[in-house]
């Protein structure tokens, strides 16, 4: 073997990929020629530098655990494979968490909300003297707001229903004064509040609602930059037909 | 999994990037759990996880990004080229960690690859071709260049594997 012959094997000869006889015949020609000996040495070296240089990086702790995990959570489907998809899929609960905060906030509020007016209503059933103005007409309850509360509104003419009015004070809602008028029906005594529909908390009740809370009815409307709460113990149905005069009488 | 800490570092080297070789690393895994089924009996499992990792490389981002590098394979019979470097600067050369990972990182990934199976993995030249799927011939060509360029960044000679 020459040494040019040699030197084409050499690369086969260090990667232990030469046959037996040809790796015999490669040692005999390397035991009588330095010059090769040294290539031959050379190439062993550079392996071994490589293998040392390329065992290079490790894995975090944190990522053997985690495709532990993953491998113990089992197969993932294939649709979830891929950084885009994961990608939506994260992005799509970002926004199902938002919406479900903001739901969970804006019901909590007004949840909140009902509860308070329905606090109101039943301190003020409970109040010695219910109302500051005791009438059943409302052309003397009207009148009586004015100079106590900043805004005016009309009164539903009740001959002929069910109702009748006994009166009125002021009240306060989240800062806001408002009139609070007691109306009774038979037997069951409701209170209407009447603020103006501003930004702010009253905003977060927008929108016709009707609400049950422990056995009080609440129906809730906006008309002519007033808002209106009707709270009682009456049936639902009354609370309506109340809500439904004062919308009349309000666009009147 | 006694592969793993192979296969990550493998992973990294393709990649060049933690959090690339991570995500590639449990694709792979999650990939040859899903399909052990097509991994035949009492054939190479080492050379059948690496091609898969490779595959999974091959379609990612930095994948194709690093496959757009045009190769001519076409010189499996090149003859070994030659180089200034002498056997005696090798013998003599310190091991220089840096500058080895230095210029395997700047090598082609069709080089690195090759390399990387051949000396850190200590894989034949047949596992690497069956891995890599390519002829032998190939696996030869791109060793050999592979290690020109490496001794040429030994000797300080960075432009060895561009010439």
């Amino acid at each position: 073997m020459t040494c040019d012959e040699l030197r084409g094997k050499l690369a086969a000869y260090a990667d232990s990929e030469l046959p037996a006889a040809e790796s015999a015949e490669l040692e005999s020609h390397l035991r009588g020629c330095n010059a090769c000996a040294a290539e031959a040495a050379a190439r062993f070296k550079m392996k071994q530098m490589i293998r040392a240089a390329g065992l290079f990086h490790t894995p975090t702790p944190e990522f053997r655990n985690q495709l532990q995990r993953s491998i113990a959570a089992g197969r993932r489907p294939a649709w979830l494979s891929g950084w885009l998809p994961r990608l939506a899929v994260t992005a799509a609960a970002a926004v199902v968490l938002i919406a479900c905060v903001a739901l969970w906030i804006d019901r909590s509020q007004r949840e909140h909300s009902f509860a308070e007016l329905a606090d109101i209503h039943i301190a003020t059933l409970a109040s010695a003297s219910p109302v500051d103005v005791v009438s059943t007409d409302r052309h003397t309850v009207k009148p009586w707001f004015a100079g106590r509360i900043p805004f005016t509104f009309n009164l539903p003419e009740l001959q002929n229903t069910e109702f009748t009015l006994a009166g009125g004070r002021v009240t306060y809602f989240h800062q806001n004064p408002g009139a609070q008028l007691l109306f009774n029906l038979r037997k069951h005594q409701i209170s209407v509040f009447i603020f103006r529909d501003q930004a702010g908390v009253l905003s977060s009740l927008g929108g016709d609602q009707t609400d049950t809370r422990l056995a009080f009815h609440l129906e809730s409307f906006a008309t002519g930059g007033l808002r209106y709460f009707i709270v009682g113990d009456a049936p639902a149905s009354d609370l309506h037909a109340l809500a439904e005069l004062l919308k009349r009488a309000a666009r009147s | 999994m006694p592969l793993f800490p192979r296969l990550y570092n493998f992973a990294h080297w393709l990649t060049q990037n933690r959090h690339e070789a991570e995500d590639l690393v449990q694709e792979t895994c999650l990939k040859a759990l899903k399909g052990f089924a097509s991994f035949r009996q009492g054939s190479d499992f080492r050379a059948w996880i690496y091609k898969i990792l490779r595959n999974t490389f091959l379609t990612s981002r930095s994948g194709l990004k690093q496959a757009t590098v045009s190769l001519d394979d076409d010189e499996s019979d090149i003859p070994e080229p030659v180089t200034e470097t002498t056997p005696e600067s090798i013998l003599l050369a310190g091991l220089d960690y840096e500058r080895l990972q230095r210029a395997l990182a700047e090598l082609p990934v069709q080089y690195r690859e090759s390399i990387l199976l051949c000396d850190v993995e200590e894989m034949s030249y047949q596992q690497i071709a069956d891995t890599l799927a390519i002829p032998l011939g190939t696996v030869m060509s791109r060793l050999s260049r592979a290690r020109r360029a490496m001794r040429a960044a030994l000797a300080g000679d960075a432009s060895g594997a561009s010439r």
